[in-house]
């Protein structure tokens, strides 16, 4: 009995028959490529065996994957076994590897120690200032408005090395940098007295990062920042990279508070030390350690900013029709107090969230459903409650005075607002049929740098226009 | 004549470590063996077999290994280990009891 070599077409039948039983048996999670061999092999011996008593290739391969059961079957008694494996596991070290040559394991360990090396580079950078005599107890400030730099520099350079991005690309992101930490350490801003730092140096502190970001996505994107696709990953890393980041920070407190507890024990304080060492170097390190931990498992676990949106959308939906309900009901009015509108910026910003995040994960293809609603409502309570708080502020905005703080504040609701109404007429045609739910992503993808020019504006503009207080 | 699913599934550790202490195989040569040896009375589905040598990896009572087999192809070979061949004693004293407990009721009768 000739084996595989032969190249008539019965062989190259079987061939694909095997092939495509393979392929059915892959599907499912608790069969590893190992295990697909193992039994591959064994249909390959009885279809042999068969063969030998004169069946042909057809009948012979029928006969086998009979005997070997259905493939529902043999996953179901595989999973009774393997039950762990129906838990997607980050594997790190990655051991698949018999009778497979290639191996990700070597790219994803060489990658590791990059960002490894990256992590504790920008631990180092923090405490770099300090050895030029400029120490955390008494420059607070310039701690503060160059936090960004400790970070996000290192995090571009992550995704610059890696994509790759071409040269023009390092160029520009690496002038972005390099601008912006000229420009706002350039900036007089007045040496702070006691506890109190001047309101624009918090704005540019806040705004920053968030005008940086896009630097860090044109990284991200490997410089094909063009088509809407690409955004959206960046987005979605993004999302990702906050939950990770904050699960490592409290990950970090627990680690804190513990060092504190253990070494009390000992009469030891160590306050000075997580203050001055553990704290900043975590901080800015753990940011580049979750960039790469979010990118080596976005294919293995399932993305958590989608779920939880699928959670609360549903709550703060509620939430606010409870809200108006209440507010028409009672006739209250929104008491405009200087920060209530802070407030409703960040129920802007909650619902902001939830929109974009139901929106990375939808498939565009999809006819409209009842989470679409769901959504919908969302954007339009949010709306109402919003122009409603905006009115009663608006009221007695003059006589309130023009502080950056409130200007900003302002400025961000109009920006939200804005983006949540293009998001809800948009939402609306598509409800209807009138609009593909793909323009909804190009609305946001296109907002991102509405989002950016507002932030650069308050960093950099702000001080300017009010004098540095 | 069919033999119970249950009956099985009990004897199948048994008759695995059995054929694995005549020597190193692997599966499909185990399943041949196990068919010849109860005159194809004791009939497994084939796929079954694989969760059980997985179980019997996981607690360490056969290894195994990737070998180049003579079609060319990688081939999963197993060996009983000594905490397999004392496990094997142990299911042959428990077969044994209850094949001389049931030889003696029936015999009289």
């Amino acid at each position: 009995m000739e084996q595989k070599r032969t190249d008539n077409p019965a062989a190259d039948s079987l061939e694909r028959q095997i092939e495509a039983w393979r392929a059915h048996l892959r599907k499912s999670p608790t069969i590893t490529r190992q295990d697909a061999a193992e039994l591959e092999d064994h249909l390959r011996e009885q279809i042999a065996s068969l063969g030998a008593d004169g069946l042909s290739n057809d009948e012979a391969f029928l006969v086998a994957v009979k005997r070997m059961g259905a493939i529902d079957a043999l996953t179901r008694e595989f999973a009774r076994e393997h039950s762990d494996r129906l838990w997607k596991q980050l594997v790190l070290s990655g051991d698949e590897g018999a009778g497979s040559a290639e191996s990700p394991a070597a790219g994803l360990s060489r990658k590791l120690l990059v960002a490894l090396g990256l992590a504790v580079a920008a631990a180092m950078a923090i405490k770099v200032p300090a050895l030029f005599g400029i120490g955390f107890d008494q420059h607070r400030a310039f701690y503060v408005l160059n936090a960004s730099f400790f970070a996000l520099p290192f995090i571009a350079a992550y995704f610059a090395w890696d994509r790759p991005l071409p040269r023009s690309g390092r160029l520009l992101v690496a002038a972005v940098f390099a601008a912006a930490v000229v420009l706002v350490n350039a900036f007089p801003f007045p040496a702070p007295d006691g506890d109190h730092v001047p309101h624009t140096l918090v704005l540019t502190a806040l705004h920053l990062p968030i005008a940086l970001w896009l630097a860090v996505g044109i990284a991200y994107v490997g410089g094909r920042w063009r088509g809407s696709e690409r955004r959206m990953d960046f987005i979605r890393f993004t999302g990702e990279l906050f939950i990770y980041y904050v699960l490592i920070g409290l990950g970090g407190g627990v680690l804190m508070a513990m060092s504190v507890a253990i070494f009390e024990a000992i009469g030891v304080k160590m306050e000075p030390y997580l203050e001055n060492w553990i704290l900043p170097c975590g901080a800015v390190g753990a940011a580049m350690v979750a960039s790469w931990l979010v990118e080596a498992k976005k294919s293995v676990i399932e993305n958590m900013a989608p779920v939880l949106t699928r959670i609360f959308t549903p709550l703060f939906t509620l939430l606010l029709i409870a809200f108006i309900t209440t507010m028409v009901g009672t006739g209250r009015r929104i008491d405009a107090e200087r920060e209530v509108l802070i407030a409703f910026d960040l129920l802007l910003v909650v619902v902001f969230g939830l929109l974009l995040y139901s929106i990375s994960a939808r498939d565009a293809q999809q006819p409209p459903g009842l989470f679409d609603g769901i959504q919908l409502t969302l954007i339009g309570a949010a709306l109402v409650v919003d122009v409603v708080a905006l009115w009663a502020i608006g009221t007695r905005i003059s006589s309130f005075g023009s502080t950056p703080n409130r200007v900003a504040a302002l400025g961000e609701n109009i920006v939200l607002l804005a983006n949540l109404a293009g998001s809800a007429i948009i939402y609306a045609g598509f409800l209807r049929g009138r609009q593909a739910f793909s323009r909804l992503c190009g609305w946001q993808m296109f907002y991102l740098y509405v989002f950016a020019a507002w932030a650069a504006v308050v960093a950099f503009v702000f001080p300017l226009i009010f004098g540095f207080a | 004549m069919s033999i119970n699913k249950d009956l099985v599934a009990a004897s199948s550790t048994a008759l695995v470590l059995a054929i694995l202490a005549e020597g190193d195989s692997y599966g499909y040569a185990i399943l041949k063996r196990v068919r010849e040896l109860s005159g194809g009375e004791l009939e497994w589905t084939d796929g079954m077999l694989y969760p059980v040598l997985h179980r019997l990896e996981r607690s360490r009572l056969v290894e195994s290994r990737w070998m180049k087999a003579k079609s060319g192809r990688q081939r999963k070979y197993y060996r009983i280990t000594d905490a397999g061949r004392t496990q094997l004693a142990d299911e042959r004293r428990q077969w044994e009891t209850v094949d001389k407990a049931l030889g003696k009721i029936w015999e009289r009768s």
